[in-house]
């Protein structure tokens, strides 16, 4: 485990502004189990079609790390990661539009459930070869380098992905010319049904971060305030110019690898011992030692969270369809023009 | 002044380099040495290091980090040392980069050029001679391109570059020093989706790209010379998106056609291509569309082997009195 602790303890409006920062993490994390538990049920209704990824489980991941990102840096979420599009600023009801296939969508139809991103929030919508969007992180991190812009970029990515070929070329080029990036590695146990030590002969995937020349980080992904640490000292080192690094998250995987997998091949009591690491009321405990009056802020943040979600659904619903001749659609970008392309610079 | 194939390709990174300093080049030996065929010679000394990158052997990153910095405003023009190699970036092409757009909503472009040094006829055997166009003609998304002159390797490449879409650009490798021409002194860039009538005729037509088009004009004189028949050639330039109205135009004007490439015959574009007129200027036909091509095997070391399945002028001109004979 990484050493948390070493920062300065806050104290008036400093103080006030972080815990601010810290109940809105609350709510973030809230919101995504909220929004991810609808969409599995309204996949369970037939209305959200296609594979359903969910990372039930593992929001405290995507909620810490992202809270350390800036406007202009560059996430590529992986399959399992609607959190992102949560944390980093996408409209929840375009987010459902997405999930529904609807016009109104990311994709405006075009592809199903997280590959449509959203680079005006930064967001590259990565493909289904899971693995694959490393090297496009560090391309993304090449520009701001060459461009000399304060910026980093961020790949999550699964142990699964870690058996990729794309991800020892990402990394060792990474470490090569000391690249902005961040490699977040997800470990949740499975691929799909493929137990760790079926894929890895070792037991961190951050072990081999050494081997690429720089640093990797080993933190419980179940635990949002030890992500929150780490995220907030890597990500700063990694912004002043301290080249790349790779931060492993070890956490479990509590539905299947789909909605369509009731994941028969696992362990009742492995998934019950990770249920009662679960993130939310871990991170609970902290706002109560905190001096919050937690009962009184959980209610207030599910009916906030209830009325966000319901709000994206009716929105969601209520888009219509796109036309079925817009499959030709947004396949090329016109010929030549301006070179801000994405709405970004 | 005459400019060599592979000198126009160093001018056009040279001066698109020049004019957006977004332009950058990436790849395995193209800063220090020069690339393999020092086709990115001098660029080092005149941009640095920031902006001519080597890699290591990694084909994916190199495609993928290109795409990386293309959705971010950037024009990398990424190199794959041979065009062999492009099969270990296959995925990144097909995938992240042809979908992007489409996936993006309409809401992201990716301005990337792949330069990929193609071809046979070189001794190169099976890893250093391969055609892999037809991999790549059938993914939208991509753009595909492939010069046969100077002016259309710079001219193409600065088009390429220029273009808000993902670009394959290949390169035949032995028409680097093998063919030059004047270039015009002035700002010129070739559009993609053109085709160029290299000869016009009025007996047979000969549809063609890369490699091929010179031993094309080659066996059309000697049937101009010893046959008296008079063949158009069309150089295609563009395979994706393939230039519709050039070729139905010169199959209704002749009424013949053949096709001819470097790649294998079965899958290669020229059965596109005989379907697209059999679909739309059935009527104008004279003889069935006839493809000569290389044959259905990998391309062999031994020159003898080598020669029996490439095709060349001698191959052409036979097609071609074939052809005409029908």
């Amino acid at each position: 485990m990484d050493d948390v602790n070493g920062a300065p303890t806050p104290a008036g409006p400093e103080l006030n502004a972080r815990l601010e920062f810290e109940l809105n993490l609350y709510y973030q994390m809230k919101l995504i189990r909220a929004f991810e538990d609808r969409v599995s049920r309204l996949h369970r209704q037939n209305k959200i079609l296609g594979g359903v990824y969910s990372g039930a489980g593992q929001e405290a991941i995507v909620t810490g790390i992202c809270s350390a990102l800036r406007p202009g840096d560059f996430v590529a979420p992986l399959h399992r990661d609607l959190g992102v599009f949560l944390m980093m600023g996408v409209d929840p009801g375009r987010l459902m539009a997405q999930l529904m296939g609807k016009e109104n969508g990311l994709s405006r139809g075009k592809d199903s459930f997280l590959h449509g991103g959203d680079l005006e929030h930064g967001i590259f919508g990565s493909t289904s070869m899971l693995g694959s969007s490393l090297p496009i992180a560090v391309g993304a991190a090449l520009k701001f380098q060459i461009k000399r812009e304060k910026q980093v970029a961020v790949a999550f990515f699964g142990e699964g992905a870690a058996s990729r070929g794309d991800v020892h070329e990402a990394m060792n080029f990474a470490g090569v010319r000391r690249l902005p990036v961040i490699f977040v590695c997800e470990n949740n146990r499975f691929a799909y049904s493929t137990p760790l030590e079926k894929q890895m002969a070792i037991e961190d995937v951050a072990a081999r971060a050494e081997a690429y020349g720089f640093k990797g980080h080993v933190v419980s992904g179940n635990d949002l305030l030890a992500v929150v640490q780490i995220a907030e000292r890597v990500i700063g080192r990694t912004r002043d110019g301290g080249g790349p690094a790779l931060i492993e998250c070890k956490t479990y995987r509590y539905r299947g690898h789909s909605e369509h997998d009731p994941a028969l091949y696992r362990d009742k009591e492995e998934l019950l011992e990770w249920q009662s690491r679960d993130p939310i009321p871990r991170y609970e405990f902290y706002l109560e030692k905190r001096g919050h009056d937690v009962r009184h802020v959980r209610e207030q943040i599910d009916e906030r969270t209830r009325q966000v979600v319901q709000a994206a659904v009716d929105f969601a619903e209520n888009d219509a369809f796109p036309e079925p001749q817009e499959a030709l659609e947004d396949l090329y970008a016109p010929p030549a023009g301006p070179a801000n392309l994405n709405g970004r610079s | 002044m005459e400019v060599t194939y592979l000198a126009a390709i160093n001018q056009a990174l040279h001066e698109e380099m020049r004019r957006d300093e977004n332009v950058f080049v990436m790849g395995e030996d193209v800063a220090e040495l020069g690339g393999a065929f020092k086709v990115t010679e001098g660029l080092l000394e005149a941009f640095g290091e920031d902006r001519v990158i080597d890699t290591p052997i990694s084909e994916a990153l190199i495609v993928g980090a290109g795409v990386g910095a293309a959705v971010l405003g950037m024009r990398p023009v990424v190199e794959m040392q041979f065009s062999d190699f492009i099969s270990c970036a296959f995925d990144q092409i097909v995938n992240s980069a042809a979908t992007l757009r489409y996936r993006h909503g309409g809401r992201a472009a990716c301005p990337l050029v792949i330069r990929a040094p193609s071809g046979a006829g070189i001794h190169g055997a099976l890893f250093h001679s391969q055609n892999p166009e037809a991999w790549f003609t059938r993914v939208p998304g991509l753009k595909v391109v492939a010069p046969a002159t100077a002016y259309d390797a710079k001219g193409l490449l600065k088009a390429a570059i220029r273009d808000n879409n993902p670009v394959v650009y290949f390169e035949h490798k032995r028409l680097y020093r093998s063919v030059r021409e004047d270039l015009p002194e002035g700002e010129f860039v070739v559009p993609i989706g053109v085709a160029e009538l290299r000869q016009e005729g009025r007996d047979l037509s000969v549809i063609t790209y890369g490699g091929t088009v010179h031993q094309v004009l080659d066996a059309a004189r000697i049937l101009d010379k010893e046959d008296k028949v008079s063949v158009e050639v069309l150089d295609l330039r563009t395979l994706l998106p393939l230039d519709r109205e050039a070729i139905l135009a010169t199959a209704r004007k002749t009424g013949k056609v053949l096709v001819v490439h470097e790649d294998r015959l079965t899958g290669g574009i020229g059965g596109e291509i005989a379907a697209l007129i059999a679909e739309h200027a059935f009527d104008a036909l004279d003889a069935p569309v006839r493809r000569l091509a290389a044959l259905d095997t990998h391309t062999a070391f031994s020159p003898p082997l080598e020669e029996y399945i490439l095709p060349n002028t001698n191959k052409i001109v036979e097609a071609l009195r074939s052809l005409a004979a029908y």
